[in-house]
């Protein structure tokens, strides 16, 4: 399904912007990784909400690390890149 | 089902003015106010087809719709940073109807109030540091080995250098998260990222916001660039400004003493 108004912009209006040290020009809008950190990572949790309350914030996060798992078809091996011993 | 919630996007301090009246929110609905107890709830009338408890589960699991409402609720809190300082509240936080908005305030009207004080005037930016993936050495590069024992000893050497290249960036880590703690108010460090979601090259070093006044911002992005800017072991990426985030929960400020915590990011 698509929100046709909130459609993400290529070009970044009001709020945060992204800087990279090797492109220092080049401000892109912000990643989905950076706004989770802070919209599901912080931020103000209320008691007395109808849906997520402080309890249900992990069941969030694992469902996120199935979702991320099932999109990722190779699941690199913990080894990759490094000596077991 | 063919009711409707309220999604409550932040709590701010009375605006001096109104929403901009082009703003929109998730699901496309303006956002208005609703005000109790000294206190603003900026909400917007969402679909009980989307948010209530089972629908909303099975949404936070669909990637694409994730993405559009964490937009749309960034959206509107980037909106109320130019009108006030925004509390932004968590993805997804929902009631019933106004009223349900209104106990809200009322059971947190201390807390808010409180927070909105300390926050008042001051922005996130958030800093990330990443070890750089460097080329291998062109001695480890050269001819083959010339025996099992020749290879193994190459191999040692090799992880060896990986090992010491990354202690070296965890190193200019801490020394940049420890020189940028010292000109925030407070800090906040988050797990790192997890590079598949992210898609950023390199290991995820540090990711921490840091709390500055509004006014030193300048200064502030001018140390990050000056300290992490031509670096060949790490790479640099700074995100902001933010609203206060990290740090509109009442317990950040406990938590976080702007003396380098660094646990959890490192190692």
């Amino acid at each position: 399904m698509t929100a046709p108004s909130a459609e993400p912009s290529a070009v970044p209006g009001p709020g945060p912007v992204a800087v990279d040290s090797e492109r220092p020009m080049a401000r892109r809008q912000v990643a989905l990784v950076d706004l989770l950190d802070r919209l599901l990572g912080s931020g103000v949790v209320l008691a007395g909400s109808l849906t997520l309350g402080i309890a249900d914030v992990d069941l969030v996060r694992i469902d996120l690390r199935a979702l991320i798992s099932s999109v990722n078809e190779r699941v690199p091996s913990p080894w990759e890149g490094g000596n077991p011993l | 089902m063919s009711g409707e919630l309220r999604y409550v996007y932040a709590v701010t301090a009375p605006l001096a003015g109104p929403l901009p009246a082009e703003l929109r929110g998730v699901g496309g609905a303006a956002p208005y106010t609703v005000e109790h107890a000294g206190l603003v709830a900026v909400t917007g009338v969402v679909p009980e087809a989307d948010f209530a408890e089972e629908p909303l589960r099975a949404h936070l699991e669909d990637l694409r719709w994730l993405e559009e409402t964490a937009r749309a609720h960034q959206g509107v809190v980037a909106a109320l940073t130019a009108l006030t300082c925004p509390l932004p509240l968590r993805l997804a936080t929902v009631y019933l109807d106004d009223d349900g908005v209104r106990r809200a305030l009322e059971e947190g009207r201390e807390e808010f109030a409180a927070t909105l004080e300390r926050l008042e005037g001051r922005v996130e930016w958030g800093v990330k540091v990443y070890a750089r993936r460097r080329a291998p050495e062109p001695a480890a590069a050269g001819a083959a080995p010339s025996s099992g024992r020749d290879f193994l000893r190459r191999r040692k050497q090799e992880v060896t250098a990986r090992e010491n290249a990354l202690e070296e960036a965890e190193e200019l880590g801490r020394t940049l998260h420890a020189a940028l703690a010292a000109q925030a108010e407070d800090v906040r460090v988050h797990p790192a990222q997890n590079p598949q979601l992210s898609q950023a090259p390199g290991q995820n070093l540090l990711n921490a916001a840091y709390l500055v006044p509004r006014e030193r911002s300048e200064e502030f992005v001018e140390r990050v660039e000056q300290l992490g800017g031509h670096d060949l072991a790490v790479r640099v990426e700074l995100t902001g400004p933010w609203a206060p985030y990290s740090f509109a929960s009442g317990q950040a400020g406990a938590e976080g003493n702007a003396e380098g915590r660094h646990d959890g990011a490192v190692g």
